[in-house]
């Protein structure tokens, strides 16, 4: 099993997906990244999907529950890089994704993030 | 109709495969971009069903023709417990897994042509067909 690299910049972590997840990469992904959202006390966490080609209802669920485990540890979450072919997969799966906050890149993202922590101090 | 391959479900390393083996057979029979990437995530939930619930199975892709109209034909089998009530499986968010309850309704809605047999104890096959437009 690959494992997703998880990278710190500031206080943000930082994940770009470049494999292709399988679904015990998945969860060990959603483990060490809890553990690094408290290790580095991160106020921020940037999930890049831009090189991901599907989001099926495994890999859609992880994403709403490390926005929803960020947001518990005091952590916001953004998810950069959608590809549209993929937005549109996940609307017809029936997979909403309600709850996680998306930009469309990693810049975006950054900014996204900024403006949400300069609202909740 | 060319040979078509036939892919072990005996792990999630071979969803993976399955997932990557669809994709290229989307490309030949030149679905487009947002075709192939609905076909591969149907694929990919039909394939971790077939795991997950059926204790695994087999893959099945071929390349289907009807008149000038390519196709990308899938078939999931396995010879695990089976479903016994076909139509409440297929309802959004129903489960029994713990899961979203979206695979088998979500995959139906992203393929154009959706078929699924399975008895109690005898297992599950579904079929499932994307047509190049
Ligand atoms: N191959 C199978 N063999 C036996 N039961 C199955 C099979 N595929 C699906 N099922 C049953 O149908 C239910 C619905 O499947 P579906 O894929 O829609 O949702 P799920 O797997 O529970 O969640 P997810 O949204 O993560 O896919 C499953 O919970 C399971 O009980
Ligand atoms: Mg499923």
């Amino acid at each position: 099993m690959e494992r997703v690299p998880i990278l710190k910049l500031g206080d943000i972590l930082i994940i770009s997906i470049q494999i292709d997840l399988e679904d015990q990469s998945v969860l060990a992904l959603q483990e060490d990244l809890a553990e690094a959202v408290v290790a580095h006390s991160a106020r921020g966490v940037i999930i890049d999907i831009t090189a991901v080609e599907i989001v099926d209802s495994f890999i859609g669920r992880m994403l709403a529950t490390i926005a929803a485990m960020s947001r518990m540890l005091d952590a916001q979450t953004v998810v950069v890089g959608m590809r549209p072919a993929v937005a549109i997969t996940l609307v017809e799966l029936g997979l909403s994704l309600g709850g996680v906050r998306t930009a469309l890149n990693l810049e975006k993202g950054v900014a996204l993030l900024d403006h949400v922590r300069g609202a909740t101090p | 109709m060319t040979g078509g391959s036939e892919l072990p479900i005996a792990s999630n390393a071979d969803v993976v495969l399955v997932r990557q083996q669809v994709r290229s057979a989307a490309l030949e029979v030149g679905l487009s971009l947002v075709d192939q990437t609905k076909v591969v995530t149907a694929a990919s939930e039909l394939a971790r069903n077939a795991l997950v619930y059926g204790g695994g199975g087999m893959a099945r892709v071929e390349i289907v023709e009807n008149g000038p109209r390519k196709g990308l034909k899938l078939v999931f089998s396995d010879e695990g417990p089976g479903i016994a009530d076909v139509e409440q499986a297929l309802t959004d968010g129903w489960t029994t897994g713990g899961g979203l309850g979206l695979g088998l309704s979500g995959s139906r809605r992203l393929v154009d042509e959706f078929d699924l047999v399975s008895a109690p104890s005898k297992g599950t096959t579904v079929t499932v067909t994307k047509w190049a437009r």
